[in-house]
């Protein structure tokens, strides 16, 4: 459905454009319908950006990406509304994505406005009744002010704002790290409820419980390359790269407590990305970048 | 040694006063890291700071902060002058990005210290020593923070508070923006400089519990202002009394739980407001425990030893 | 999630933001004194001239008289009616301010906006087109062009004002607008397909409305002072009256000297008053919209 072809970014800045830096390498991979496919990476490992691509908020360097065969960076007018009506994004923080000087409602007016103006008011409202009841919501939470509602409820009306349109494709940039623990897994249950009805979800996140709690597939990014890449039974039960590695030894567990010794390894941070090299196949569905 | 008794801060807003500490009494023992955690609003970081310092919007309604056996004034900004620092440091949550962008580490820090009266050149060796501790060559000293990574800064920030050997610290979600290699040995740094004494005490201030049960000495859980639950990590994490300590602990995605083989419940609702917070235990529409006693405040009773809980179920429902 | 909002929680905000400015904006007392001085020049401007018996540039009374029931600010030295050259001038006055800080405004709007909003290569084109007219000798373009023309009229002036003072203006707005443009609604109202017209003027400009009322009252006070500035030295309107041109007439003919302080008081007082007003309702405004400036 989604196919993310080579892509490469390359930033530019100073004057006239002089400087650059090249913050995603040759990116590749694809989503199914139906598949929930986490983009998991620390901070400057590209993952928000490849997001950004896909949602055409920022161009693609090198390569190219595809939805339902068809070159989005070609879209303009009628073709950039129809795919926006089929693949749409949530972003990190639900306080930013809302105007605050507007009530939340106006994001449904102008939805409706800019896509659905050929719904009468009766389909319209049982659209956007469908829509808020899918994520737990009343429609009179619509007359709310954006300070006057929880983080949670924000990010649930993003994702009903989503389901208004006939989405196949969602991009979760981080959706839920702003939010409270309790709150948290109510959203990440509801990805999941929609994943069961067909909807694909590219979760970007730097959580890897969280990525292991919702996907079918991972891939590990570093400094803009895939490092690792497969289902999340392989990437997680057998990691295969270093980097992934550290990054499944860092994580916190409850009812496991790190030795002493572990805890206090406070050597210098190694920098271990390392650029070059291919992604070779380890073993089916799950590929490994190695160096020569 | 601190002790906190009978605490309450409120904010002043518009609307009224917020009740963001509505009473709350613990101790931290010497060498003990006490870990501090609930939802946002719950008044975890209002705790942390008005052991340091009242913002402006806080106003100090009444109880009692004393450390090491001395009555802390920290109603008092001036009196509190000659604690903060030596006595009582923090690490606050966005140290270094608050901090000037265009003055080197060392010359940042050399101020900071000439402004508490001390002559930055006196105390260098120690703080060379320390960072070294941390795995920090003496060259961040010469740099600009912008060179350096969050986690470097935090670790930054750590050795310059505890410089004094403060006898109580308060780390203000010091991992919280952190990716989870830095958050680790930032987590490390704290229970290293405990261990070295350092710091006698610590009050870890997280919504995270995973980072928690690694270096934490002790859980107090707070809830809409209120304390809920404290105990040894241990048994926070494997035998809570607490419904809410338990439905917290429950909607905690770890890796190797997979939604499609077990979907972990969250917490219905939200908490209540705290500029008009309901009597009775504050809990009690959100708990899937509530009974007619739940009206009536519930007290912060020890039911086992070092084990508090306000709840009046957490009898029956203790497992440990 | 502690990081932003602190441990307050988030209260059930019990006035809506419209209503609450208008709460603080009754309240304080550097708007409306600002405010009414502004509105007793403008009433001035807007009925003064009904008033007049006499013509502004006619000289049909007797010369040097003081006030006197018959001439309320008395006679030029020529024989014409101060009182009427007054509130004309007073008239010509808001007309260049009005104009002048329109042009600006909607030139330093488009500007910031655009260049704001878009970034990258449109942003560094606005902004070398900003510093250049930022650094042209205002002044030395104007006597070239007072040069070249016989006759200047108000439009001439206001526009001529209205197309130097934006720059700073569209600096302020350029910042804005990039703050804002990286906050995330912006990003959801591109995923709607909405036009850059749409987003700069729905969602944007409204979030940035009380500076953009604050930069039109400075650029307005700043072009009235200009043409005040530029009439005194000679180079205004050729062909009416103005505050600007009585100061320099008076001025011109040892008004000052000759004691005749009927002349040259008044525009000089009202100039002063006028663009004083501003000011203070400036800092009055910057009061209302900003929570932190507000005395609880």
């Amino acid at each position: 459905m989604l196919k993310v072809e080579n892509v490469s970014k390359v930033f530019r800045s100073g004057a006239f454009g002089g400087k650059k830096a090249k913050v995603i390498h040759d990116v590749d991979f694809e989503v199914k319908p139906g598949e929930v496919v986490s983009l998991i990476g620390e901070s400057g490992s590209g993952k928000t950006t490849v997001g950004r691509m896909i949602l055409r908020l920022t161009s693609v360097s090198g390569g190219r990406i595809t939805f339902e065969d068809e070159d989005i960076s070609t879209l303009r007018g009628a073709g950039l509304k129809s795919y926006y009506r089929r693949v749409q994004g949530v972003f990190q923080d639900p306080f930013s994505s809302f105007n605050p000087i507007f009530k939340v409602g106006r994001v449904f007016r102008t939805i409706r406005r800019e896509f659905l103006g050929d719904l009468d008011a009766a389909a319209w409202e049982a659209r956007l009744t469908g829509a808020l009841n899918a994520v737990g919501l009343e429609v009179a939470a619509l007359d709310k002010f954006p300070h006057q509602m929880s983080g949670g409820q924000l990010q649930r009306l993003l994702i009903a704002r989503a389901l208004v349109l006939d989405i196949r494709l969602l991009i979760a940039d981080e959706i839920i790290s702003m939010l409270d623990a309790s709150t948290r897994i109510d959203v990440l249950n509801l990805l999941g409820d929609l994943k069961r009805q067909g909807l694909s979800i590219i979760f970007v996140t730097h959580d890897l419980a969280l990525g292991n709690y919702i996907s079918d597939r991972i891939i590990i990014l570093q400094k803009g390359a895939i490092v690792e890449m497969g289902t999340t039974d392989r990437v997680f039960g057998d990691p295969q790269h270093p980097y992934t590695r550290s990054l499944l030894d860092a994580v916190p567990h409850l009812h496991e407590r790190w030795s002493d010794a572990e805890l206090k390894d406070l050597g210098l941070v190694a920098d271990t990305a390392r650029f070059g090299g291919h992604l070779i196949e380890h073993r089916k569905d799950h590929l490994v970048r190695v160096y020569s | 040694m601190l002790a906190v008794s009978d605490l309450k801060i409120h904010y002043r807003t518009l609307a009224g006063s917020v009740k963001a500490l509505d009473g709350v009494s613990f101790a931290v023992g010497d060498g003990e890291i006490m870990g501090l955690a609930g939802e946002s609003g719950c008044g975890k970081s209002t705790l942390g700071k008005a052991l340091i310092r009242l913002e402006e919007r806080m106003m100090f309604v009444g109880g009692q902060v004393a450390l090491d056996g001395e009555r802390l004034p920290i109603a008092d900004d001036r009196a509190m002058n000659p604690y903060r620092f030596r006595k009582v440091s923090i690490v606050p949550q966005y140290a270094m990005s608050a901090l000037n962008p265009t003055r080197r580490i060392g010359r940042m820090i050399d101020e900071l210290l000439a402004a508490r009266g001390l002559k930055g050149s006196t105390l260098r060796p120690e703080l060379e020593r320390r960072l070294a501790i941390l795995g920090l060559t003496p060259d961040v000293l010469g740099m600009y923070p912008i060179e350096l990574s969050g986690g470097m800064k935090q670790r930054v920030v750590m050795v310059l508070s505890t410089l004094l050997d403060p006898s109580l610290l308060i780390a203000d979600e010091v991992t919280s923006a952190l990716d989870v290699a830095s958050q680790k040995k930032v987590a490390g740094a704290l229970v290293e400089f405990r261990d070295r004494g350092y710091v006698k005490s610590m009050i870890v201030v997280t919504h995270d519990l995973a980072i928690l049960a690694q270096i934490a000495d002790s859980i107090l859980i707070m809830y809409a202002g209120k304390l809920a639950e404290k105990a040894p990590t241990r048994t926070i994490v494997e035998a809570p009394a607490h419904p809410y300590t338990r439905l917290l602990l429950g909607s905690l995605p770890e890796v190797g739980i997979r939604f499609e083989e077990k979907r972990l419940p969250g917490i219905k609702g939200r908490p209540p407001s705290l500029l008009s917070p309901p009597v009775g235990c504050r809990f009690r529409d959100r708990c899937p425990l509530a009974f007619g006693k739940c009206v009536e405040e519930p007290p912060f009773i020890e039911i086992a030893a070092g084990h508090q809980v306000a709840c009046w179920k957490a009898d029956a429902h203790a497992q440990g | 999630m502690t990081s932003t909002t602190g441990s307050a929680p988030a209260s059930p905000a019990t006035k809506t933001g419209r209503n609450e400015i208008l709460y603080f904006a009754l309240r304080n007392t550097k708007l409306l004194i600002g405010a009414f001085v502004f509105m007793v020049f403008l009433l001035g401007a807007i009925f003064g001239p009904m008033l007049a018996t006499h013509e502004p540039l006619t000289f049909d009374a007797p010369p040097g008289l003081p006030p006197s029931a018959g001439y309320w600010f008395g006679t030029t030295l020529f024989g014409q009616d101060v009182f009427s050259q007054f509130v004309h001038g007073l008239r010509s006055s808001f007309i260049v301010g009005a104009l002048g800080g329109i042009t600006a405004a909607v030139i330093g709007m488009f500007v910031g906006f655009f260049a704001g909003y878009r970034g990258g290569i449109v942003d560094e084109v606005l902004n070398m087109l900003t510093n250049v007219v930022l650094v042209i000798p205002t002044f030395a373009v104007l006597l070239v062009v007072a040069a070249y023309l016989s006759v200047r009229g108000l439009g001439t002036e206001a526009m001529f004002i209205g197309l130097t003072s934006w720059p700073w203006a569209a600096r302020a707005i350029r910042a804005q607008t990039f703050s804002l443009t990286s906050r995330d609604f912006v990003g959801m109202a591109r995923l709607n397909g909405e036009s850059t017209l749409r987003i700069i003027f729905g969602e944007i400009a409204p979030n940035m409305s009380s500076y953009l009322v604050m930069t039109f009252i400075l650029l307005f006070g700043g072009a009235i002072l200009t043409a005040a500035t530029l009439d005194f030295i000679g180079l205004g309107p050729t062909d009416s009256i103005s505050l600007g041109l009585m100061m320099n007439y008076s001025v011109m003919n040892a008004a000052l000297q000759l004691g005749m302080w009927w002349w040259f008081v008044p525009p000089g007082l009202a100039i002063t008053a006028i663009v004083g007003s501003l000011y203070v309702m400036n800092v009055g405004l910057d009061e209302v919209f900003n929570p932190k400036l507000r005395a609880l």
